[in-house]
């Protein structure tokens, strides 16, 4: 429960170990750089601008590649491959590939080339496919569609946007010409309103008889092939045969590099981690034979950094103190309990350097919240065992899946605790199954080690309610001790003692009373005592937040006034303990669903039938049952900790360390000296 | 049958009514939304499923209050009901999650919807995209309980 203490360091080096060091760093991963801090007119930036997109484009490239192989030739993914995490590989894996690494971007080049080829064809094919759909009308034709006619005669080939019978346009065409007509209409096919036809004159006649034909809508086709229309479609097919195939071909030489898959991953990674270097590289301040460079590292880690450093290299290392206004980066150490929650932490803030870090206190009510709100123990078993598993068999998943995984563990085994005191297994399930197919009577076999919440709801609402007060309490107390280390003695009485002794006050008020006796059904006998004491303690922190609150102000009648308005903070109060009600309704929430699915799954009785249908009924309705509320438990968790316990004394505002490493994305090098 | 029995079952059915009405409506949009960022992006969809899935729960809040309120009235349990007044107890006391349950699943909807956008922006900031509408859930869990609480309180 802490915060890694962080040291600055300062090199500076001969310029010609430049890109060793850097190399040397990143894989180490353990420092963070930064340049933006040294100025000094004589220092310059070298630009590697192109060196770096050149880096990227190759990773990229390679990405790419691993891409089409994924498609073409899909690789045998093990089952729950989501948790994977990345590969690892040896040092002397990495060299292989760097030194072909020439071979490797040839295939690379190769490979995108066949997809471009394939893109290529599949183009040629669609077009062939449109051609051969606007012949379709046309096959009937038996001479090629830009015919216009032979020595004596004019053909007139097109459509008309109607449909029409041979006689009518036989009618149409011969329209004001001499008797008999030298004419011969014929309808190719007629389809959607349109009628494609071919018509005959004598070359003398042609144009009153294309003036006729126009008058009833004749335009020639858009497209005029030089060809037969059935020979055009006969070709065109054979075309998207040979393009098909060559797509075959193209998408076979793509999967004949898929047994080196491994080693364009590596590619892939090194050339990105390359990049990264570039990119640092580019932002190093450097003279005419030396660079300067400066970087966080974690404290117990700079003595060793900065003698690598120096022997290997001959840099000069410096540690240097903090300056004003720069804020060192976070890391978060902790048990292996409680850096499970690391993540939820996170995902509100980190914690600034000089503050608590309230991993430790958060994952503890953490977990036990979320086992009061999914409070079922076969619930928590399922949770407990598949996150076991899961962990087990991916010991190499990535760091944050791996941590809410095992924070998940942990809050299954709350729950499977929780689900024995509130005697929740699936639900009823036990007394159903006994009771349906055993024919069993009785009263009900599991009990609750501490009682049933659907029996005495306003009983656990005051327990709920007393774990809020808890949960509350020491997010105040965490912030009275930051205001102690911070030897604020006033702060620490005026506006966390008084608030105590304020709050106490009026719950011994508020506990023996007889309000509070109807709502919970509980009476507590104090002592005479207790009565006055309770009344005093109010009223003394009362007045102390009253005159002290407003402390920073020399005015008294407004530091009076800011005092009264503290006081009326105590509704705040009220509203936070009153949303730990959410605890005890998701946990009723919880145990009624998987009753009624229970109820549903057993509608159909004993026997044989009534069994398998119980079990599908069962397995469906409780997978269904163990999400939703998993996801609502999970959500109302968080908010517990975020808005209710952060809300008393958590500012986040801190940096998180990003450190100088090597940019993989697939593979882990794993240091083989 | 006594009257009593129709309200209370009035009371039982309008809760889930409602209630679910509000958590379709809800998932409903939060679900277009969520599709719209899956077809930019399909690395987010666990995530967004999880926030279109938040509107949700009033549906079964709604169910959860009429299964006890069946569970008490005779119908899956407990003693038939024999005077109207006791009747329109249930009703009412069924009406806070059928009602809030309507309207914060509604809004809770919205709330995803935008949230949702936020994800689809910036996806490291889905713990507090998932803070927002669990604040507006949190009146239907208000209004659950006090359902659950005068429900089992009554006769």
């Amino acid at each position: 429960m802490a915060i890694v203490s962080m040291q600055k360091l300062s090199i500076c080096a001969n310029k010609k170990n430049r890109k060793a060091i850097l190399e040397t760093l990143q894989n180490l991963g353990t420092v963070e750089i930064f340049t933006d801090g040294i100025e000094d007119e004589d220092l310059q930036i070298t630009d590697t601008q192109s060196a770096r997109s050149k880096y990227e484009r190759r990773a990229d490239s390679f990405d790419r590649v691993l891409k089409l192989l994924d498609a073409y030739a899909p690789e045998e993914k093990k089952g729950l491959s989501l948790f994977a995490g990345r590969e690892e590989v040896g040092r002397s894996d990495v060299d292989r590939v760097r030194q072909n690494r020439r071979r490797y971007n040839q295939d690379a080049a190769r490979i995108l080339q066949d997809e471009k080829d394939i893109s290529e064809c599949s183009g040629i094919i669609l077009k062939d496919r449109t051609q051969i759909e606007a012949l379709v009308p046309w096959q009937k034709l038996g001479i090629p569609m830009d015919t216009s006619g032979t020595r004596q005669t004019a053909i007139l080939i097109g459509t008309l946007p109607e449909v029409i019978t041979e006689e009518a346009l036989y009618a149409a065409a011969i329209r004001d010409l001499p008797d008999p007509p030298a004419v011969s209409a014929e309808i190719l096919s007629t389809a959607n309103d349109e009628t494609c036809i071919c018509v005959f004159c004598l070359k003398d006649d042609q144009a009153k008889v294309s003036e006729n034909l126009r008058q009833i809508g004749f335009a020639r086709p858009s497209q005029m092939l030089s060809e037969i229309p059935a020979e055009a479609t006969i070709r065109l097919e054979r075309d998207i045969e040979e393009e098909e195939k060559r797509i075959e071909e193209l998408k076979a030489d793509i999967a004949s590099f898929a047994g080196k898959r491994e080693d364009y991953r590596i590619a892939a990674d090194y050339y990105r981690t390359r990049a990264e270097k570039y990119k640092l590289l580019g932002t190093i301040p450097q003279s005419q034979s030396y660079f300067f460079l400066e970087g966080w590292v974690p404290a117990d880690k700079a003595d060793r950094v900065a003698q690598l450093l120096t022997e290997k290299y001959g840099a000069c290392v410096e540690k240097e103190a903090l300056k004003d206004g720069e804020i060192e980066p976070t890391i978060l150490k902790n048990n292996r309990f409680s850096q499970a929650a690391e993540g939820v932490l996170a995902s509100y803030g980190l914690p600034q350097h000089g503050h608590v870090d309230p991993t430790f206190i958060m994952s503890i009510f953490y977990v036990i919240f979320f086992g009061m709100m999914l409070s079922d123990a076969g619930y928590g078993l399922v949770m407990f065992i598949a996150c076991a598993v899961a962990l087990k068999k991916f010991p190499d998943m990535a760091a944050g899946t791996k941590k809410m995984i095992q924070l998940f563990f942990w809050c299954g085994l709350s729950t499977t605790f929780w689900g024995f005191m509130y005697g929740g297994f699936f639900g009823d399930a036990i007394d159903v199954i006994a009771r349906t197919f055993f024919g069993y009577t009785g009263d009900g076999i599991v009990k609750a080690l501490w009682f049933e919440p659907l029996k005495d709801p306003m009983r656990l609402l005051v327990y709920c309610m007393l774990f809020g007060v808890i949960h509350l309490f020491v997010g105040l107390g965490i912030k009275g001790y930051e205001l102690l280390k911070a030897g604020d003695i006033v702060g620490f009485v005026s506006d966390i003692l008084a608030w105590y002794a304020f709050l106490m006050g009026l719950i011994l008020m508020l506990v023996p009373s007889d309000l509070f006796a109807s709502i919970a059904g509980m009476t507590f006998n104090f002592p005479s005592w207790v009565g006055p004491f309770s009344k005093g303690l109010a009223l003394c922190g009362m007045i102390v937040i009253i005159l002290m609150s407003g402390r920073g102000r020399r005015n008294w009648a407004l530091r009076i006034a800011l005092g009264a308005y503290d006081i009326y903070g105590v509704t705040s109060w009220l509203s936070d303990v009153l949303s730990y009600s959410r605890l005890l309704a998701l946990g009723l929430a919880t145990g009624v669903i998987g009753n009624v699915i229970n109820m549903m799954a057993s509608m159909f009785g004993g026997g044989v039938v009534g069994a398998i249908l119980f079990i599908i009924i069962f397995v469906l309705g409780h997978t269904l049952n163990i999400g939703i509320n998993a996801l609502g438990a999970y959500v109302h968790t968080n908010r517990l900790q975020y808005v209710e316990f952060f809300g008393k004394f958590y500012e986040a505002g801190g940096r998180p360390f990003t450190p100088f490493q090597n940019a993989n994305k697939y593979v882990e090098v794993k240091e083989e000296r | 049958m006594s009257l009593g029995m129709v309200f209370a079952i009035l009371g039982a059915a309008l809760s889930t009514a409602l209630a679910g009405m509000g958590s379709a409506w809800g998932v409903g949009m939060a679900g277009q939304a969520a599709a719209g960022v899956v077809s930019e992006d399909p690395d987010q969809f666990a995530k967004v499923l999880l926030l279109q899935l938040l509107p949700g729960t009033q549906g079964i809040y709604g169910l959860l209050v009429t299964f006890i309120t069946l569970s008490r009235i005779g119908i899956l349990g407990g003693n038939m009901i024999t005077d109207t007044n006791t009747g329109l107890m249930y009703l009412f006391a069924c009406l806070p999650i059928a009602i809030v349950g309507l309207i914060s699943a509604y809004h809770q909807g919205r709330t995803s919807v935008s949230c949702i956008g936020l994800v689809a922006k910036k996806p490291d900031q889905f713990g507090k995209a998932m803070l927002f509408p669990a604040m507006v859930e949190t009146y239907a869990i208000l209004a659950l309980l006090v359902s659950i609480l005068a429900i089992t309180n009554i006769g």
